[in-house]
């Protein structure tokens, strides 16, 4: 990795360099408006083109990423993100098609997002689809919008209550609150599996939805789940699934055969679009037929060979300014065609074998917390390692020395010391096997050796950095 | 092995009392310190405000975590240790004398036997 | 043969996992999912090859005018601008494009480094003290800021200047509904006669492009205790008067103006700026600057505890997201333009606009009804709006937004540096040539 001094640019910046040559007004000029409304003088910096590109050239390689490192991040479906897909979306047709058009004059984006709502409703089984949201957090909300507005749509005002199982997600909650739902939390066992005399106890009349995340933040399949679907349903409330964790479904299982009624997917996940070091993403929001009428502006619909976008009779609204992000949504389409059924069948199969084989090779040297086979992904605990002072973070921090970016840690939050290893299927053998190893002598390391680990990362532009300061005091912009 | 000085009560929220005629003076024990990590932050939003016994007063914040702060007698806050705005570490470093949060004026030192002593709160971590 | 590039694992590979895992088979692995319900049949389409892909979505991309046409007046939110070789290079680096949320800050000083670059110039673009890394996009950064408003001040009421366009109303609409918040629109009410507020959204250049006088509503809603919250268009402050000089204390935009490609409306990217006092209550990711153990000068993400993978129900927002991979084309478009670069460009905006306005409310039937603006102006004519735009898009020409109401034709263009003099001269003969 790159470990140069790169000081910032204001600290570069040399008054007269430029990096771009512009074209002149070449127009009579106007009056400008009253000077009360003029800016005096703009403080940015300036640099040459050459020390631009070197600048940003030479911080890319202070990064891992997917195209550079294996990233078994958990629940975050870290796989490769297919550079035809970067190339399709520059076309530009797409890229210069302005949000504002009419319909009737951008017939080939329409057909794109009518296509992907088509493939996304088959794939998940549940058929009405948005492609609005513009991450998994606000498909997430949407997909509550549309509970509560059904539920006021058919009298039940006072169903406000959203159980939540403890190992969930942080969004949960934070959605929950958002959409005026109260958060009740069910327990789960040890397996990370819902307590059914739990739910029991806390399903009501006031129950608006059960939020699950399936496969759970465990890895593990509900074996449950129909039963979970049918105690809800009969209570009158909604299921809603996070489809965070898609990547082990696909041509697997059915969101909506198995009683789900809305759920969303992370296409920045599931569906390969570039995580671009935390966004954008899009999280399109499905649903059950009856529920379709309440899908967030905009729904493309197909008539005759004419594709145009609508407002659902009983929307919820407009989530965000446009249609949802295209470029992504384009992306995400385009991995899907070059898969077809049988190809996204075998990203499950594949993304499943690799992460038991991961669990098999590894539970004798971590504990494990569940008894049985995961799914994508697998979560084991550091706290044997714990005992000699080694922490999931000291672990992580040793990987990262290694090459390797640590998986997910601290969560979820039922398990001590944890570490939620999935590998994706875009991963060769020998790549996990390297992964295998490192993570025994990381092990070994432990009891032999703990300052090694301790001291680590040594091998990366910066070591462990003080948090801490970052937070008691807040340096968030260039100061001189 | 945290400190647990035994000249002081506690809540079983992890917060410490030590009254002074009707001021008691509040924070939070070594092990609740422990376990947030370096504290940030400190956000009490009660100032002035007439609490009951185990009210929220406040927020404190580490890195990676948050947790609310209960009184553990009733009464008014009526001052708050200004030093952690820019200190916050004070908790970490001495909370049981620098890091000392909030003082309250009490109403009813009765509610002390609601509480635990240092042995009783070293059962309970 | 696994049919798929993007599977390295063959027969053999699997076999040996299978067999390391202790299973018969694949199957063997999903014994937790209910018979019935496995392996359901997926009608997807055809499966396309890589060459087919290409011929496939370029004739999609031929079925939108944008593949032909030469210039475009269509604004509204989203604008044609140019976008700087340094731009399109940088994103294509797989480093900054296939990298992930920066958790670990050692292996992620490149994401966190460019971050707080993007922070600290769109603060300083703005004239605020704080800027965070980026939120889904402008309307959905607005209704954040009105929230956050309401949280600091703990007041729920939010005024809303008649400035501010049906769209960001729509998406505040959506983002409070269920949560106890009173939305009043400022133009049936007197600020002076209501108790105290938590916010005043004023949208400036406005809806119609109109340039109004922000810093006129400071004392009103300061004096009810409330935040004065500004939506505003990032290429005009080239030219106005940034927020931060106009007593603004949230100030948010649609960044897409930046350096990013029109593409449909997404992936753009909210700003949003605010002052000092309010960074605890900011939602969405922030980068910070720290030391690491040996005191070189590093980035990390910091204040998390606001976030829901903390705070959880009591988190600022549900935000995950950090738009950081738009953020950094905002970083560099900002760098390569430079202070000259975006003056200059809000200056062409500007002259541009206002001689192709003159010229054109100088045809017979078209009337220019704008009277203070930076880029964008509303024309009233006689001929329907449609039938412009048709003629224009014949000659591969995008016209402007049609929002002819109450009987009257109005159509409302935006100028930007990419409408040559030439494309604008063709243009005003075209209307000319209409009106006859």
């Amino acid at each position: 990795m790159n470990n140069k001094n790169l000081p910032l640019l204001m600290n570069q910046s040399k008054k007269g360099r430029k990096a771009i040559s512009l074209p002149e007004i070449g127009v009579e000029k106007s009056s400008l408006p009253n000077s009360k409304f003029l800016r005096d003088n703009i403080d940015l910096p300036e640099v040459g083109q050459l020390d631009l590109i070197r600048y940003f050239t030479n911080l890319s390689s202070m990064n891992f990423s997917i195209d550079t490192n294996f990233y078994p991040l958990g629940s975050c479906t870290m796989k490769y993100n297919p550079k035809i897909n970067e190339q399709l979306s520059s076309i530009q047709g797409f890229a210069n098609a302005h949000p504002n058009q009419k319909d009737e004059n951008l017939q080939g984006c329409l057909e794109v997002m009518y296509d992907l709502q088509n493939e996304l409703g088959e794939i998940t089984g549940l058929p009405g689809v948005s492609l609005a949201p513009l991450a998994g957090a606000q498909g997430e909300y949407a997909g509550l919008l549309i509970a509560r507005e059904f539920h006021k749509y058919n009298g039940n005002d006072h169903k406000k209550i959203a159980l939540i199982p403890d190992s969930a997600h942080g969004t949960n909650p934070a959605s929950a609150s958002m959409a005026g739902l109260e958060a009740v939390t069910i327990k789960t066992t040890s397996e990370g599996d819902i307590d059914i005399d739990d739910l029991k106890s806390k399903v009501n009349q006031d129950t608006a939805v059960l939020m699950l995340t399936l496969p759970s933040t465990l890895g593990l399949f509900e074996p449950n789940i129909i039963e979970i679907t049918e105690i809800i349903h009969d209570n009158g409330g909604l299921v809603y699934a996070d489809g965070a964790n898609l990547n082990a479904l696909l041509g697997i299982t059915k969101f909506g055969e198995l009683g789900i009624d809305i759920c969303h997917s992370n296409l920045h996940k599931t569906f390969s679009t570039p995580h671009g070091g935390g966004g954008p993403g899009a999280g399109p929001v499905m649903v059950t037929k009856n529920l379709e009428s309440f899908l967030p502006y905009p729904h493309v619909k197909k008539e005759k060979n004419n594709y145009e976008t609508y407002t659902p009779k009983n929307s919820i609204g407009r989530l965000n300014g446009f249609l949802g992000s295209f470029g992504i949504v384009l992306r995400a389409y385009a991995y899907i065609r070059s898969l077809g059924s049988q190809g996204l069948k075998e990203i499950s199969e594949n993304a499943i074998i690799n992460a038991n084989y991961i669990q098999e090779k590894l539970k004798s040297h971590y504990t494990l917390t569940s008894s049985r086979n995961c799914m994508h992904e697998t979560v084991l605990s550091a706290i044997k390692q714990k005992e000699n002072g080694i922490k999931a973070l000291d672990i992580a921090k040793k990987l990262l020395d290694e090459g390797f970016h640590a998986p997910t840690m601290y969560f979820p939050l039922i398990v001590e010391e944890a570490l939620m290893i999935e590998p994706t299927e875009s991963e060769s053998k020998e790549t996990i096997d390297q992964f295998i190893e490192c993570m025994i002598k990381i092990s070994e390391l432990s009891e032999n050796n703990p300052n090694e680990i301790l001291n680590a990362p040594i091998n990366l532009p910066v070591e462990r950095l003080d948090e801490a300061l970052a937070a008691r005091n807040p340096v968030l912009t260039w100061k001189k | 092995m945290s400190e647990i000085p035994k000249s002081l009560k506690y809540s079983k929220d992890h917060e410490w009392i030590n009254i002074e005629g009707n001021i008691a003076t509040i924070g939070i024990t070594q092990h609740a310190a422990e376990s947030l990590g370096d504290i940030v932050y400190v956000d009490i939003n009660s100032i002035d405000k007439e609490l009951k016994q185990f009210d929220k007063f406040g927020e404190i914040e580490s890195v990676k975590a948050v947790s609310d702060l209960y009184v553990p007698i009733s009464g008014k806050v009526v001052e708050t240790n200004q030093n952690l705005e820019s200190n916050p570490e004070f908790v970490n470093d001495d909370c049981y004398d620098k890091g000392w949060i909030i003082k309250v004026q009490v109403n009813d030192s009765e509610e002390l036997s609601n509480l635990l002593d240092a042995t009783e709160y070293e059962k309970i971590i | 043969m696994t049919s798929s590039p993007y599977i390295p694992s063959t027969d053999n590979d699997r076999k040996e996992m299978i067999e390391a895992i202790g299973v018969k088979n694949f199957e063997g692995l999903l014994t937790d999912i209910p018979k019935n319900f496995l392996f359901p049949e997926l009608k997807l389409q055809d499966k396309l090859s890589e060459p087919e892909l290409v011929e496939y979505f370029t004739e999609l991309g031929n079925k939108n005018v944008a593949s032909k046409i030469k210039t475009s007046f269509l604004g509204g939110g989203s604008y044609n601008h140019y976008i700087p070789s340094t731009v399109k290079a940088m994103i294509q680096r797989g480093e900054f494009l296939t990298a992930y949320t920066p958790y670990q800050p050692e292996a992620s000083q490149g994401t966190l480094q460019v971050g707080f670059e993007f922070q600290s110039m769109i603060a300083q673009l703005f004239e605020m003290d704080v800027c965070n890394a980026g939120m889904y996009d402008g309307p959905t950064a607005l209704a954040e800021a009105a929230l956050m408003a309401c949280r600091i001040k703990r007041n729920n009421k939010i005024v809303i200047h008649e400035s501010v366009s049906e769209k960001l109303l729509d998406v505040l609409k959506s983002y409070s509904k269920w949560q106890d918040i009173e939305i009043i629109h400022a133009d049936q009410i007197n600020i002076s006669k209501e108790e105290d507020l938590a916010c005043l959204l004023v949208q400036s250049p406005d809806k119609n492009g109109e340039i109004i006088d922000v810093e006129s509503f400071s004392d009103q809603i300061h004096e009810k205790n409330g935040l004065l919250i500004q939506h505003t268009y990032p290429t005009s402050l080239g030219l106005l008067k940034p927020p931060g000089s106009l007593n603004v204390d949230i100030a948010t935009a649609e960044g897409q103006s930046l350096g990013v490609p029109l593409s449909f409306g997404g992936p753009y990217i909210g700003l949003l700026t605010c002052k000092n006092e309010y960074i605890r209550q900011l939602p969405g990711r922030i980068i910070g600057q720290t030391v690491d153990k040996n005191g070189k000068i590093s980035f990390a993400l910091t204040l998390q505890t606001r976030e829901q993978h903390i705070r959880r129900e009591s988190a600022t927002s549900n935000i995950c997201t950090s738009t950081q991979l738009i953020g950094l084309m905002v970083a560099v478009y900002v760098s390569t333009m430079g202070p000259h670069g975006i003056k200059h460009i809000a200056e062409t905006c500007f002259h541009r606009a206002h001689y192709m306005a003159k010229k054109i409310d100088q045809i017979e039937g078209f009337n220019l009804l704008s009277k203070e603006f930076f880029n964008e102006f509303v024309i009233q004519t006689d001929i329907s709006v449609s039938k412009i735009n048709s003629f224009l898009l014949e000659n591969d020409i995008e016209g402007g937004i049609d929002i002819s109401a109450n009987g009257k034709n109005l159509i409302m263009l935006a100028v930007t540096e990419l409408n040559s003099p030439s494309n604008i001269e063709e243009t005003l003969n075209l209307l000319g040539g209409l009106s006859e």
